[in-house]
């Protein structure tokens, strides 16, 4: 006991436990295969990129004012989800709960702004199954979302049990570590951002 | 009524086929024979509480095993009835479309069902003990992970009696393996099946990095690793690389048969050799992923039955290292014949040549590490004497296959069917067999009979030559590969029946293992010591079973080969009294199997297309995680007092 | 060195020699043409390279395993803490470099030289090559005449084949003549082959492409110019014309006998060539011409 309590003012919590280092370790591990997921989601959209097969082009779908609105979304919930990974360090329960639940309207609203460009682009006659192009469009930033949707109800299940259970060495390793997380997925949609509609926009 | 007794008997059942009736009828059979046998002996409480819930890295392992020799038996009925088939010109033993899917699901099966996790349960089996640890860092997704596999490898097995078996090869080259030219459900069992298996895989490769990066035993530095656990984390960090590769291309095929995607298709703007590309960037480096592994088996084994330290330590551990990374920048060599001009193959085809230096210096440290030893013929390091110069056969002809102007004209032939069985039955196999003989009384307790051992090896050993070697001439002599029959007059008859045969001395010695197998449990000697081989690494420092918790107390590491080491200088006696304290373990979960239940509804929902019950297993899936999340599980203590009775009925302390 | 080359050439002819004595036929090791010639050269200096690894491997191999077996009677050469050896490994590092590179030299020479014209003082003469489930056609732009699963070329003279594929890929395999290629949906390849003599041999699709992939074979048959240009009059005067329909028929899966054609729809021509050209534009637009040009192949439709 008298180790761990010692351990608690050099480490943050969600160290304190072999436990929490190895899931925290090996959740670093799984980011790297994730990487290399999104690195050929990115590559094959590349390649698709001008076989448009005669449909909708790059040119003719993306909309600025929307994804720069969800653009804007998503990076402040990368803020807020940091801040709430600071008051975890703090311990301060209430901070967690609600810079967390701030993250969570934030990714909500974006997920919700894409379901809406997406459906916009299956009205103007930009399916999955138009063209290539299309194809690896839908399937890039569909996959991220997919990742957004799954954080998403991620952070409410250990809210519950942050709420319940309050901080201690599990909540704060799984606190920290769906904040990895969620600062991932932030940085893949940088990536989708440049790769995908500045690109699109320019070229 | 008729129209749903119509789907069943047209679509949803294969019919038609009197080998596929036996299927239907044995599968049956031992089915009912399984539910007897269990309920008569009720034994189903043991089952599931000891095996099918069970998280303990050592019961994972031999289930793996286990289940890898069962499709090893599939696979290898699959290339019986290939060899039968080919044995003389125009045969009608098999017709096409049969053929076909039995090429498909031998090479699928052998390499992502039967290799791998066969390499994969002796990791589960060896490594954790190998670094003193009591268990893996994640046990629980252990068992995720070996039930993914197990419901991937079933659902893809499924296909022989329900809905059609996946006939585009296992490399399913696009856009023939695309919906237009090949519809039905056949190729989504590939998928699914391949989908889940690897997502399994890709667990385990972060766990058992995690494993050895974090884990090790006090003193156990990188450096002081046996060479198979070096194997296993340079494995490990490969499957991180190249999984996530094969998960991104069977979804993207996946969405273009299922959901009319255009990545694949010749329509649309879809670019077919983008699929061949993507499949090759994570097919090569799998190809590293289950030599690797042999090498580290062979490496330990050779070392142990020479009675002599590893030669040149260091230089083995580089060189994997630098197999590992060459792995991944030569995945062009599978299609140099795609026209990718002079300049690509070239680069391509040297950087293929190149993995060739590593390996030799590898063979060479082998053959120097036996150098002024001790050999002991026992089974195990038969297996591993005669890798060498089988492996260096197939590693030649690897090396003339990478001139790529040379490949053009053995590319797709059997000569290319010969190097690779050279690589994976020399290397892989051989490995499996001296890894199971090796590790069986660290599993069970007792030896495997050498005698019946040497009689598998010499006609295992013996049988692949004669099946093999021809096959290079056949080669030669434009005989090209997945032809499920060829025309009379081109003088291939002989050579093939050659091979025939030697197949089926295979398959005898397979036989013969598997009644090994039974004679051994029955009167094989037991292994009261722990060390039935004078063994060097912490595997045999333990009983034989190893205890639950694997090691009473966590032994102290000074060097290389630690266990060696330790009685060397005496101190394996002051080690087994250090006082025992208690020992904290996980807890049993019935959620893994039931979680990968779901995924195989998910799996067999999307196969058939049916959206509404692949959704159903996808939110099962989901609320087994739920209630994972919520679970408070803290594991359980093993307490002293029981370890330290266990640790008196085995013998090692008063 | 050129004479060790030499020497050791002669060592592996007489190995292959020997095999071939079986009296069967053996296509990759006699080949009948340049571009087979050089496979055959590179195949050789590969095989004596590996010759010698494989020899020292296994006399050192049978010696040490022999030599160090445990119920030997010798026990005072046992050195179990023996840990390596610095310069050995250097040097069985070194050693596997040089023969890479011997490989590697002759490889990079033979990759180049194989994209090109082997005879270039002569006219290619040229072949249009198409595969579909479960056959070859073949157009012969500068005769407009058309053949299925058989092939006849000019015998030496270099031919140079434009491929492409319906539907599956496929490769296209001459062991006499030379190394294959493949051919691909919305894509066109290109292969140069030789025949130095009149003769008949065995054409193979290597890369699996369906149910009957194993009837995909065709013979070659090579001719003198003359005898040449008869085939091709007796075609003009004696075979049908290939109309845009029936060729719709043909690339249907099907297993076909051997035909030939008087005469080919110009769109074939165009396609190849639309092929070839799109091939030097960046990709940009192939997608919106993948969809013009399956127009053309009439009733396969997408969507
Ligand atoms: C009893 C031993 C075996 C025999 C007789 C055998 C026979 C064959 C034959 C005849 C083929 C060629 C099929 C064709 O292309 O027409 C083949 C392909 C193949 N075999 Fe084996 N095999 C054996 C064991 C193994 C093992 C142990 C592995 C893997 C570890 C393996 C992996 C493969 C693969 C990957 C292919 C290519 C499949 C394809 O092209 O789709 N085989 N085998
Ligand atoms: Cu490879």
């Amino acid at each position: 006991m008298s180790q761990s309590n010692s351990l608690n003012q050099h480490t943050p919590l969600e160290y304190s436990t072999e436990d929490g280092r190895l899931k925290i370790f090996g959740f670093w591990v799984f980011l790297g295969a994730e990487i290399i997921l999104f690195s050929c989601l990115f590559a094959s959209y590349m390649v698709y990129l001008h076989r448009t097969a005669g449909g909708p082009t790059p040119d003719d779908l993306y909309d600025v004012k929307e994804f720069m609105i969800e653009t804007f979304l998503l990076l402040t919930s990368s803020f807020t989800c940091g801040l709430g990974t600071h008051e975890l360090r703090r311990q301060n329960k209430m901070g967690v709960i609600i810079w967390f639940i701030i993250t969570l309207i934030l990714g909500l609203g974006f997920v919700g702004m894409e379901i809406h460009e997406f459906v916009d682009y299956v009205g103007e006659g930009a399916k999955l199954t138009t063209s290539a192009f299309l194809t690896s469009f839908f399937t890039l930033v569909g996959t991220h979302g997919c990742h957004v949707s799954l954080g998403i109800l991620w952070i409410i299940g250990i809210l519950i049990q942050t709420a319940r259970t309050g901080i201690n060495a599990v909540t704060a390793r799984k606190l920290f570590i769906v904040g990895l997380y969620w600062h991932f997925l932030d940085v893949v949609w940088v990536f989708i951002f440049t790769v995908v509609y500045l690109t699109g926009m320019v070229l | 009524m008729s129209n749903i007794k119509d789907y069943l008997l047209h679509d949803f059942f294969v019919t038609g086929e009197p080998m596929i009736y036996m299927a239907d009828v044995s599968i049956v059979l031992v089915t009912i024979a399984i539910v007897v046998v269990l309920t008569y002996f009720k034994k189903w409480k043991w089952l599931w509480k000891d095996w099918l819930t069970t998280v303990d890295h050592k019961k994972i392992g031999i289930m793996y095993i286990l289940a890898a020799l069962a499709m090893l038996f599939r696979g290898g009925i699959d290339a019986l009835l290939m060899r039968v088939q080919l044995s003389a010109p125009n045969l009608h033993f098999l017709d096409a479309q049969h053929y076909n899917e039995i090429f498909t699901t031998h090479g699928t099966i052998m390499i992502l069902f039967m290799a791998m996790p066969f390499l994969i349960g002796l990791i589960n089996v060896a490594m954790p003990l190998q670094i003193g640890a009591r268990d893996v860092a994640f046990p629980y997704l252990n068992a995720i992970s070996f039930w993914l596999f197990f419901v991937g490898a079933m659902l893809f097995n499924l296909s022989f009696v329900i809905g059609g078996s996946p006939d585009a090869g296992w490399t399913s080259y696009t856009p023939l393996a695309e919906k237009s030219l090949d519809p039905g459900v056949g190729e989504n069992y590939y998928l699914l099946g391949l989908q889940l298996a690897g997502i399994g895989t890709l667990a385990s490769g972060v766990n058992f990095a995690v494993t050895i990066i974090k884990m090790r035993a006090p003193g156990m530095t990188l450096m002081r690793m046996p060479m198979f656990t070096w194997s296993t984390l340079i494995t490990s960090i490969i499957i991180v690389f190249a999984f996530p590769v094969l998960t991104v291309a069977l979804a993207m095929l996946t969405i273009d048969r299922v959901f009319g995607g255009h990545f694949f298709t010749a329509t649309a703007g879809g670019e077919p050799m983008m699929w061949a590309n993507l499949f090759w960037i994570w097919g090569h480096p799998e190809v590293y992923i289950v030599i690797l592994p042999a090498f580290g088996i062979f490496s330990d084994i050779i070392s142990t039955f020479s009675g002599k330290k590893l030669f040149g330590y260091n230089v083995m551990v580089y060189s994997m290292v630098a197999i590992s990374v060459l792995s991944f920048l030569v995945w062009v060599h599978h299609f140099f014949t795609m026209g990718s001009g002079a300049a690509v193959n070239s680069v391509f085809g040297i950087s293929t040549m190149a993995i060739s230096i590593p390996t030799g210096v590898k063979i060479f440290n082998w053959l120097l590490t036996m150098y002024r030893s001790r050999i002991k013929f026992t089974v195990a390091n038969l297996w591993s004497l005669a890798f060498i110069p089988n492996f260096v056969i197939g590693g030649i002809t690897g090396v003339m296959l990478a001139v790529a102007a040379a490949d053009y004209q053995y590319h797709n032939s059997y000569f290319l069917i010969a190097h690779f069985h050279n690589v994976l039955i020399a290397g892989t196999v051989f490995s499996c067999f001296a890894g199971l003989t090796y590790w069986w009384p660290k599993m069970f307790g007792h030896v495997l009979n050498e005698r019946l051992g040497k009689w598998t090896f010499w006609i295992f050993v013996i049988g692949y030559n004669i099946c093999f070697l021809p096959q290079y001439w056949l080669g030669f002599m434009g005989m090209t590969r997945r032809t499920y029959t060829y025309a009379s007059g081109l003088g291939w008859m002989p050579l093939n029946v050659i091979s025939t045969v030697g197949g089926f001395l295979m398959g005898i010695g397979f036989i013969i293992m598997v009644y090994n197998i039974y004679y051994s449990a029955r009167y094989g000697e037991r292994d009261t010591t722990g060390d039935p081989w004078d063994g060097r690494t912490l595997e045999w420092a333990t009983t034989s079973p190893a205890a639950e918790y694997n090691f009473a107390t966590v032994p102290e590491v000074e060097d290389i080969d630690a266990f060696y080491d330790m009685k060397k200088k005496n101190k394996v006696k002051e080690w087994l009294n250090k006082p025992i304290k208690d020992i904290h373990m996980p807890n049993n979960s019935g959620r893994p199997i039931i979680m990968a239940g779901f995924f195989f509804v998910a799996g067999f929902g999307l196969t058939f297309e049916w959206i509404w019950l692949a959704i159903a297993g996808l939110v099962g899936v989901f609320i087994t995680m739920v209630l994972r999340s919520f679970e408070i599980d803290n594991g359980h203590h093993i307490h002293k007092e029981e370890v330290e009775r266990t640790e008196r009925e085995a013998g090692r302390i008063s | 060195m050129k004479r060790i080359k030499t020497s050791f050439k002669l060592v592996a002819l007489s190995v292959v020699f020997l095999l071939l004595l079986t009296g069967c036929d053996v296509p990759v090791l006699q080949p009948q043409g340049p571009v087979g010639e050089q496979q055959y050269h590179l195949i050789l200096w590969s095989l004596v390279l590996m010759f010698i690894v494989i020899a020292a491997v296994f006399i050192l191999f049978g010696v040490i395993v022999f030599k160090y077996r445990a119920s030997r009677k010798r026990t005072d050469n046992y050195e179990p803490e023996q840990e390596g050896n610095k310069k050995l490994e250097f040097i069985w590092t070194i050693i596997p470099i040089i023969i890479v590179l011997l490989l590697a030299i002759p490889m990079t020479i033979t990759t180049v030289n194989l994209e090109k014209n082997p005879s270039p003082e002569k006219k290619p003469y040229v072949v249009y090559v198409t595969s579909a489930q479960w056959k070859w056609i073949f157009g012969y732009p500068e005769d407009g005449v058309e053949s299925v699963n058989v092939l006849h070329i000019p015998s030496d003279r270099p031919v140079k084949f434009l491929m492409t594929s319906e539907g599956a890929m496929n490769s296209f395999w001459i062991p006499a003549l030379g190394g294959q290629k493949y051919t691909m949906n919305n894509m066109s390849s290109t292969l140069y082959l030789e025949a130095d003599h009149p003769g008949k041999y065995l054409g193979k699709a290597a890369n699996f492409n369906g149910k009957y992939f194993a009837h995909m074979n065709f013979n070659v048959i090579s001719q003198k110019q003359s005898d040449f240009d008869q085939w091709v009059k007796q075609v003009k005067t004696h075979s049908p014309a290939l109309t845009m329909s029936e060729y719709n028929k043909l690339i249907k899966p099907s297993v076909v006998d051997v035909k030939t054609y008087s005469s080919y729809p110009k769109q074939l021509d165009t396609k190849l060539e639309n092929m070839m050209s799109m091939e030097h534009m960046t990709m940009k637009n192939s997608g919106d011409m993948d969809s013009d040009m399956s127009g053309m192949k009439g009733d396969e439709s997408h969507e």
